[in-house]
């Protein structure tokens, strides 16, 4: 479903070229737990962005549900964003001014759908998240923990073809760590791709696979020998 | 279409956010706006009132009369028309519809029942209703038998009326004016106030009769009103006119007019340049004003496009297009510049009402519709133009540096 082939990545830093990604070759199937780790700087982060489309590699072709990506354009990666990808980051990046419901409507208005489907579907995400009763809560009335669930259902709400989270309890409690990887390894059990970029590996260790980054190689790919608990 | 009002919404809802700081940016827009309505309604009423009070007069009309230099009136060598003119006009030139001669007959005091007034007496044949158009709102107005039989009948203005303590109705009515007996046939229809000066104090006797009684004056004044068939020959009639107004003068060629033919509505014209020279300066100044409104607005913008960094990563994150996010701040700007144009359009209209009431015998304010149309629209626009660099700036944004963005 997500190939990369060749991906290379250079910026542009005054006179200085970086080479953040320097050739990366995965292939990552429908269904699959991915965890992608490594340090900061590694790449890892450069590598989860074009993955989900908010960059493009500079060389290499990556290819979403045999879709080549590296030919489209701003507003095509745009819809593309808005139809196969579920963004969940690591603070929450809920809109402060909205409803958890009005937030999880969002990435529907962009689709065009009728209000009334919207918000049938957002309340329906919302539910399955666990805050069918938190639908008029604004961000700063619900629990760090909740804000996540929301952002978890506004990433859902689209039916993506990837769950991508960038270090999803990073701001997070080990107890609603807890809570929100368990909610992941649930969404993963109903058939949903998921892959969690994460430098933790108690986070890692959900997960069925792991690819580690590290200079902007891929220097690890291994499929977890056990599941923790 | 649904979209553009869920845009709308949301735009409304992020100016709600930031109440104190929305209605202070708009504050240009929304005094700009109420200036130029409270001049525009008071220089409208002011002008509707002048409009109105001469409309009667055709643009058809023309009016002959004596030209006097502030000279002649020093040597009393004053030019008067005559009756040969009047009669020139009427059967020499072509192209002429009506001709209404109005001569003064300063007959002196008028009386009835004790009481006395001073109005001005005026002599004029049927042809004066039609070519000037004065109406009766009781009785009739002088006609041509009247003329033909030298009636003595009089139609008088209602301040007359009033004053004399004549019955609501004063038809019928017996006045003395000067040394005659005159019968009340008609009111006149009240016409207010021109500059201050009534156009009700006043009465109309037949032209024939008025000729007759000021036959020995010395200074009778009079001027002929005409109007031509063709609107548009209007030019050729006048010149046609001129010459033979010339020749029943006897002025020899070479010599300069001693008398003028003037466009009735020439006075309603030309106040309507002085308005529409006024009109102008003012846009310039209200342009100017609106001007800085708009930098202020495009200033608060680029803030808030910057304050909104992260969320406009979002939103991209999300799926927004580059058009989502452009429409979305182009919208805040134009309904926050939308917004202070229609508070100002109210405080504008009442202050143009306010002004008014507060100047003595000042027409009401008014303020045409075309108007506020064009101020709404105009400061909706002021706030589109000054929100695409903003709003441009906003789509333009980088998802990743957006989403990074503390």
């Amino acid at each position: 479903m997500i190939e990369l082939q060749g991906i290379v990545k250079r910026y542009v830093l005054g006179d200085e070229t970086v080479l953040a990604l320097a050739g990366v070759d995965v292939h990552i199937g429908r269904n699959e737990y991915v965890a992608l780790i490594g340090p900061s700087g590694s790449g890892k982060s450069t590598l989860m962005n074009i993955i989900g489309c908010l960059d493009s590699a500079s060389e290499g072709r990556y290819i979403l549900n045999g879709r080549d990506t590296s030919s489209l354009s701003e507003d095509e990666l745009a819809a593309v964003r808005n139809r196969e990808i579920g963004f969940v980051f690591q603070s929450f990046h809920l809109l402060p001014r909205q409803t958890a419901l009005q937030n999880v409507m969002q990435p529907l208005v962009y689709r065009r759908m009728p209000p009334a489907e919207r918000r049938e579907r957002a309340a329906e995400a919302l539910r399955k998240v666990g805050l069918g009763d938190r639908l008029d809560h604004r961000p700063n009335q619900l629990s760090g923990g909740q804000r996540q669930r929301v952002a978890v259902a506004r990433a859902l709400v689209g039916e993506p073809s990837i769950l991508l989270a960038d270090e999803p309890t990073g701001n997070l409690d080990s107890r609603t760590s807890a809570e929100i990887m368990s909610l992941f390894d649930a969404l993963h059990a109903q058939g949903q791709t998921v892959v969690i970029v994460t430098h933790e590996p108690d986070i890692a260790a959900h997960c069925r696979r792991t690819i580690r980054v590290l200079d902007g190689h891929i220097v690890e790919d291994y499929q977890n020998p056990a599941r923790a608990a | 279409m649904n979209h553009l009002a869920e845009a709308f919404n949301a735009a409304l809802a992020s100016l709600n956010a930031h109440r104190l700081r929305s209605f202070l940016t708009t504050l240009g827009i929304l005094i700009g706006t109420m200036a130029v309505i409270a001049v525009v309604s008071v220089l409208q009423g002011f002008s509707d009132s002048i409009s109105s009070q001469f409309s009667d007069l055709g643009s058809n009309t023309l009016t002959l009369e004596a030209k006097n230099e502030q000279e002649n009136f020093r040597r009393g060598q004053i030019n008067r028309l005559s009756f040969e003119d009047v009669d020139a006009l009427r059967f020499k030139v072509s192209g002429i519809e009506r001709v209404a001669p109005i001569i003064s007959a300063p007959l002196g005091a008028t009386l009835y029942r004790g009481r006395s007034v001073t109005p001005q007496v005026l002599g004029a044949t049927e042809e004066a209703q039609d070519v000037l158009g004065v109406d009766t709102s009781i009785g009739r107005f002088i006609t041509a038998s009247d003329e033909r039989n030298s009636r003595r009948v009089v139609v008088i203005g209602t301040d007359v009326r009033n004053e004399l303590r004549m019955p609501e109705n004063p038809i019928g009515e017996f006045i003395l004016i000067g040394r005659e007996w005159f019968r009340v046939v008609g009111l006149l229809e009240k016409r207010g106030e021109i500059f201050g000066f009534s156009q009700d104090n006043r009465v109309f006797i037949p032209f024939s009769v008025a000729r007759s009684l000021t036959g020995t004056f010395e200074r009778t004044f009079m001027e002929v009103s005409f109007t031509v068939t063709n609107l548009a020959e209007v030019n050729q009639v006048k010149e046609r006119a001129m010459r033979t107004v010339r020749a029943s003068r006897g002025i020899e060629p070479g010599k300069p007019d001693d008398f003028e033919i003037k466009a009735a509505d020439s006075f309603v014209k030309q106040f309507n340049r002085i308005t529409a020279t006024a009109t102008a300066v003012l846009a310039g100044i209200v342009g100017i004003s609106l001007l800085v409104g708009g930098i202020g607005i495009m200033n608060i913008m680029l803030v808030s496009v910057t304050e909104r960094t992260r969320e406009i990563g979002i939103l991209k994150a999300l799926g927004a297009t580059r058009r989502d996010i452009l429409v979305q701040f182009l919208l805040e700007a134009a309904l926050l510049s939308l917004l202070g144009g229609l508070i100002g359009i109210v405080l504008g209209l009442l202050a143009g009402m306010g002004i008014a009431s507060l100047i003595p015998n000042f027409p009401p304010a008014h303020v045409p519709i075309w108007v506020m149309i064009a101020a709404a629209g105009f400061s909706a626009l002021v706030g589109v133009v000054f929100g695409i660099a903003p709003a441009s700036k906003a789509a333009k944004l980088d998802p990743i540096e957006a989403l990074r963005y503390e």
